[in-house]
């Protein structure tokens, strides 16, 4: 199994008794390196909750969640936070930036929490911001920024340090077109070069950037585009 | 749409054989609507009845290859606009495209009988036409990134890539479109279930309002 990231069986369920939402249901999904996965699907149905778990951010009600070949339900807390910290990253609509730290603070901080010096987390964060096309802008402040130009910061942090699996909630929410395709030219390039990546979106537009597009409906995978490989589909049916 | 226009458009810039301002058009358009050579020439008997277009001349030594290889006199003459021909263009160029008479739409069509005919399962009609839609639109979006629309060097490019985003946004449309049918249907069902579990203490108006 060389998925980055795989989903077996996961069910989440919020609230109890009556009040009790299912919010998936026995989801199995795969990302791939490589590979660009949009999900679709309409509120409430459970693409938010499919991302969280997908970033430890929370737990299933049953069923697993492997990062790497890792079962993030084998780690403990602070196995996670660092699992969150080296193998994850995490791309938000409205962001995320820290306001106080600079763009070069901000794409370091992971680094640094992680334990990185601070001279070593710099570099790494500059390498980053290189890549996203704004290196020239790295001692600027979030406020001094567009929101074309902070979500690469965001999109630098997300990927410093050669994080191998990109999990991104509706990226391109707050863009302009234009920009937007910008940042959609910029994750698919990092899933070009061997990342996974997995993009929440109800735009069909930018799902259309992704290999395949797995549409959510009522915590339940309806239908997908892109055939998966035929071994996979045997390991999946089994 | 008939090609009409836009084939007029083209011989205003200079006179042309049928093969060439097929060429033309198709260069233009990012070779997206292939013309079948019969209907140019089809379309070009017409625009000469109608006085838009006249026959310059047959035959010359820069025909192209093709356009001997096909033999027939009539590939051998030349077109050029007419006054008239040039005042439709201007015309054609400063009138927006009607609306008023809708293409005729299969997927509406089918969505629309589906619906209102009984046994047919409309859900699955719409899933699988949304899946087939974004595949498409996947396609577009491919082309888009990669080649020449992305980097646009000359007027035609730029032209091709401006092509594939009216396609990239017509099936946006269509798959926003099939959204809201599904959650429009989703409600009714719902509807009609609280109707027919309310009935009949509850009026009919209190089980829509929801």
């Amino acid at each position: 199994m060389n998925a980055v990231l795989h989903l077996a069986a996961v069910t989440r369920v919020h609230g109890e008794g009556a009040a009790e939402v299912h919010a998936l249901r026995g989801v199995t999904f795969r990302a791939h390196p490589g590979e660009l996965v949009a999900v679709m699907g309409p509120s409430g149905s459970g693409k938010s909750t499919l991302l969280t778990l997908a970033g430890g951010l929370d737990a299933p009600t049953s069923g697993s969640v492997w990062i790497e070949g890792t079962d993030l339900a084998s780690l403990d807390n602070a196995g996670r936070a660092r699992m969150r910290r080296t193998s994850v990253g995490y791309v938000f609509q409205d962001f995320n930036l820290i306001p106080a730290l600079t763009a070069a603070e901000n794409v370091a901080l992971p680094r640094e929490l992680d334990g990185e010096k601070g001279r070593v987390a710099r570099r790494l964060a500059l390498a980053a911001l290189e890549e996203v096309g704004i290196v020239d802008l790295a001692d600027r402040f979030p406020d001094e920024m567009s929101g074309g130009q902070q979500q690469r910061v965001a999109i630098a942090r997300a990927i410093v340090g050669d994080r191998r699996l990109i999990l991104a909630d509706e990226p391109t929410g707050a863009l302009d077109t234009d920009t937007g395709e910008e940042i959609l030219r910029l994750l698919r390039a990092r899933c070009d070069a061997g990342a996974a990546g997995v993009m929440v979106t109800h735009e069909a537009r930018h799902a259309a950037w992704a290999d395949r597009v797995v549409f959510l409906r009522d915590g339940v995978v309806v239908d997908e585009t892109g055939v998966d490989e035929p071994d996979e589909l045997l390991e999946s049916a089994r | 749409m008939s090609i009409r226009q836009a084939m007029l458009a083209i011989l205003e810039q200079g006179p042309m054989y049928g093969y060439q301002l097929r060429a033309e058009f198709e260069q233009r358009t990012g070779e997206t609507w292939p013309l079948n050579i019969g209907q140019v020439y089809t379309t070009l008997t017409r625009l000469e009845r109608d006085g838009l277009v006249e026959v310059v001349g047959h035959g010359g030594a820069d025909e192209t290859d093709e356009a001997a290889d096909a033999g027939s006199d009539r590939q051998h003459v030349s077109y050029r606009a007419t006054e008239a021909g040039r005042g439709e263009v201007s015309e054609w160029f400063a009138t927006p495209v009607p609306r008023t008479q809708p293409p005729r739409d299969e997927l509406a069509i089918k969505l629309a009988l589906a619906v209102t005919l009984p046994g047919v399962d409309v859900g699955t009609i719409i899933q699988r036409q949304r899946t087939a839609t974004m595949a498409s639109l996947q396609d577009y979006t491919r082309l888009k990134r990669s080649g020449r629309a992305a980097r646009p060097e000359e007027p035609a490019d730029l032209a091709w890539s401006l092509v594939l985003d009216a396609l990239v946004f017509d099936a946006e449309a269509e798959v926003r479109w099939l959204d809201h049918c599904e959650a429009r249907l989703r409600r009714a069902a719902t509807e009609r279930t609280d109707v027919r579990r309310d009935a009949p203490a509850a009026s009919t108006t209190e089980g829509a309002a929801r």
